[in-house]
């Protein structure tokens, strides 16, 4: 709904939004931000939240160049590491969650703090990228797209969400393992006392997110080009936590849809793509349409929910 | 015959798409303890609420001494005298007695919190409900019966009148319910009135002046103090003779399904357990309240794993460490908390009956849907679940209808033995009887069932033996044959049996 609107009202005040090639890099930003908030809903699904997703991003992204031309890796190796960091990254934050019982928001604001301070030592706190030549088939990943009419074209980064998006769905609507991580996230005494292994299934859900921020770290940098490690990725995490909240995610757990976080990231980056081209519209007011369109979706979203309770119980 | 001091008169409340009250009567007399008995859903906690102002009333009136009220909220109730206490305590664990009593209503002086008169008012009523403790201690050091002892003076600092309790002994234990009973008794004499709820209907014998039966939102009837017998005021609710509540026959008893040796509870590392339970035998767990029988069933079923001791299931022997692992050896727990740790309160009753079957009828990772449809269908059938479809959520169900959901997912796994820790608390009369018709079923099939109750009665009726616990072990067990009230009282209080059998 919510998404048709910003869109109408954006074609209305912008001949140049329907333009192809802005459509096209509507879809490629859709498609970096939505890989991070895809794997933020997994987490906040399971009640937990993940506030380190932008320095995973900045971790990874920095360090891809840094290992690829710094030190003459092979791409391929580099970015197999790429995806062990994420991995390691989340089984540490699943562990403490579920061994030790420290609380997700404080484990990976710590992580938040952490893994870009780690950048910054490692990279000296220098500009990472990949220069202007030599990488061009490597960055393809991120840059590249196929034709279509006119100048409009579906971006790389846009098909691998499509693809991590169908993956995603399947994962939590057809396996038994999403069923559980729905189940847990309402009530996760139950479901443990159900049979269910609830420790690895949240140890699960936090590893899905670290690795899909580290793949979306990489192809924002091979997109990109370049990254500062001291702000690359700042505020990433709650751009992703916005996006899944916008698409009907509950931070209590248990709620959300593959689609909806989807839409909520593309309505979050339409609102962008909105202040830029609408010209009365300061762009140093960012934050606050998008604060404020994601508070008042979130009211709606209660008043709507009282309204179908109301329903079911006459 | 007092004057009335508080009156109801065909008072309807509707929600949408329900009748939760139509046209009651209730009168209250000065110094009265009037029980208020119904099945769930009968409408008596909505009438509750509308006289402690917490929801109007749609039709009808409310007198208060003769005059008509109208109250728009909790405050102004209170100031007319009337203080409802909670099934669930509203007080804050944090924070001390006396600032729990008058938390929202803090004296001032000079703009401050008068502490001084708080402390002298909290000493005042605590002492009138004979609560010996100190007014600054923090409540959550005190156990429940002491805090429902807290809620009752913070009632009366308000200097209520009329005081409503609903299921006021759902958590305590007998000598905590005991020390209740004499303070209604003790409030009844200063000329304060008590609106009592409750459906455990041994205590409305001994409390009640007058029994009010409400039944799908209307009058059932009422009984004087001489006719107050627990067929009548069973008569009323259900609306029929429940002649035989306990039906059970005589069960054939297999083999030894659920072998205990030597175990150790967290909770109560100095006591070992040992007992067995056979194949279609129905096994009782009495005792008090903190005896440690729910947790010799956490323990039994890996929520809790046991510090030792040997649990043979199955041949299968060793101490369950998850419960997934207790639930391969073919154990089931129903647990006491229903809605915490037995349902998915916000998913559908089709997905909570398959939950703990779903691993096993899955296709590779795939939740095999046709399966658990089907299951759904079968369990719906089999015990009799009342809900509009399998998609409804669990959390629309009556009390009832969501243990059978509870019972349905342990079902589906076909486990030779079934813990369950009380299993009919909270759910109404009818259902109660179906519950203990299935358990009877369950035997019969010649699953083990052990069963944790508060309730001595319930124990006596389906139990073909009972486990009497008390303070971490079992002091005693006690065969069909033997089974008397005074019996498992002593074992469960810990005095030794005068002339064991």
């Amino acid at each position: 709904m919510t998404l048709v609107v910003v869109y109408v009202i954006t074609a209305f005040l912008n001949e140049n939004f329907l333009g192809g090639y802005n459509q096209s890099k509507q879809l490629e930003r859709t498609g970096l931000y939505g890989i991070l908030s895809l794997g933020v809903a997994f987490v906040i699904i399971t009640r937990g939240i993940d506030l380190s997703i932008g320095s995973v991003v900045c971790l990874v992204g920095c360090g891809l160049p840094w290992l690829v031309v710094r030190h003459g890796w092979h791409p391929a190796t580099a970015v197999g590491l790429g995806l062990i960091v994420g991995l390691v990254i989340g089984l540490f934050h699943g562990l403490l969650i579920t061994k030790l019982k420290l609380q997700p928001f404080v484990v990976t604001l710590c992580g938040l703090l952490i893994y870009r301070g780690a950048t910054r030592g490692i990279t000296d706190d220098q500009s990472q990228g990949f220069g202007n030549s030599g990488y061009e088939s490597f960055r393809e990943w991120g840059t590249g797209e196929i034709e279509l009419v006119g100048k409009f074209s579906l971006p790389y980064p846009f098909l691998i969400l499509v693809v991590l998006s169908i993956a995603g769905w399947i994962f939590l609507r057809k396996t038994i393992w999403g069923r559980y991580l729905f189940a847990l996230g309402n009530n996760e005494e139950a479901t443990r006392l159900s049979g269910v292994n609830t420790d690895r299934m949240i140890i699960l859900s936090y590893v899905i997110c670290s690795m899909l921020a580290s793949l979306g770290g990489m192809l924002f940098i091979l997109n990109g080009n370049s990254a500062q490690p001291s702000d690359y990725g700042n505020f990433f995490e709650l751009y992703a936590i916005a996006a899944a909240v916008l698409g009907g995610c509950s931070l209590r757990g248990g709620e959300g849809t593959i689609l909806g976080v989807i839409i909520g990231t593309a309505v979050m980056q339409l609102l962008k793509n909105m202040i830029n081209l609408v010209t009365w519209l300061e762009t140093h007011m960012e934050f606050f349409i998008v604060g404020l369109v994601l508070l008042v979706a979130v009211v709606m979203d209660e008043i709507a929910k009282r309204r179908a309770a109301k329903r079911r119980l006459g | 015959m007092g004057d009335c001091l508080l009156e109801v008169r065909a008072v309807t409340k509707r929600f949408p798409g329900v009748v939760a009250l139509s046209g009651v009567d209730l009168q209250v007399r000065e110094a009265e303890v009037v029980a208020l008995i119904g099945e769930n859903g009968a409408g008596k906690t909505s009438l509750m609420k509308i006289l402690a102002g917490v929801q109007g009333a749609d039709e009808g009136e409310l007198l208060i001494e003769g005059k008509a009220r109208q109250f728009s909220g909790v405050h102004e109730a209170q100031e007319a005298g009337v203080a409802l206490i909670h099934q669930e305590l509203n007080l804050a664990d944090n924070l001390t007695v006396e600032e729990n009593m008058f938390l929202g209503r803090e004296p001032r002086k000079f703009g401050w919190i008068d502490q001084k008169l708080i402390h002298e008012e909290a000493q005042r009523v605590l002492e009138m409900v004979g609560l010996d403790v100190a007014p600054d201690t923090i409540l959550s050091d005190l156990t429940l019966g002491k805090q429902q002892l807290v809620e009752i003076a913070k009632a009366l600092s308000t200097k209520a009148r009329v005081i409503i309790m609903d299921e006021p002994t759902s958590s305590l234990s007998l000598s905590e319910a005991e020390r209740l009973f004499e303070v209604i008794c003790d409030l009844r004499q200063r000329g304060v009135s008590v609106i009592y709820i409750s459906h455990r209907l041994g205590e409305v014998k001994e409390l009640a002046d007058r029994v009010v039966v409400f039944r799908d939102g209307e009058n059932a009837g009422k009984l004087e103090r001489e006719e107050i017998e627990h067929d009548a005021m069973v008569r009323l609710m259900v609306g029929r003779d429940v002649s035989q509540f306990y039906q059970r026959t005589p069960h054939e008893l297999g083999e030894v399904a659920l072998l205990v040796k030597g175990l150790r509870s967290v909770e109560h590392p100095e006591h070992t357990l040992d007992f067995e339970v056979r194949a279609g035998e129905v096994v009782g767990v009495a005792g008090l309240v903190g005896a440690g029988r729910s947790e010799m069933l956490a323990a039994l079923f890996g929520a809790q794993p046991g510090l030792g001791g040997e649990v043979t299931v199955g041949g299968v022997t060793g101490l369950p460490r998850s419960p997934a692992e207790a639930l391969n050896r073919g154990l089931a727990l129903v647990p006491e908390d229903r809605k915490g740790q037995g349902l998915i309160l916000d998913m559908a009753v089709k997905e909570n009956m398959s939950l703990a079957s779903l691993r096993r009828d899955a296709k590779g990772p795939f939740v095999d849907q046709t399966k658990e449809e089907e299951l759904t269908k079968e369990m719906t059938e089999a015990l009799r679940v009342k809900t509009p479809g399998a998609w409804q959520l669990a959390r629309y169900l009556s009390g009832g209808n969501q243990q059978k959901i509870v019972l349905a997912k342990w079902l589906a796994l076909k486990p030779k033995v079934l813990l369950l820790d009380e299993p009919t608390r909270g759910i109404d009369i009818g259902a109660k009887e179906e519950i203990y018709l299935l358990m009877e079923r369950f035997a019969k099939e010649g699953m083990a069932v052990l069963f944790v109750s508060s309730e001595m009665e319930e124990i006596m009726g389906v139990a073909d033996r009972a486990l009497v616990m008390h303070e971490g072990r079992i002091s005693g067990e006690l065969g069909r044959e033997d089974f008397t009230e005074e019996a498992i009282m002593e074992l469960a209080t810990g005095r030794t049996l005068k002339n064991a059998s």
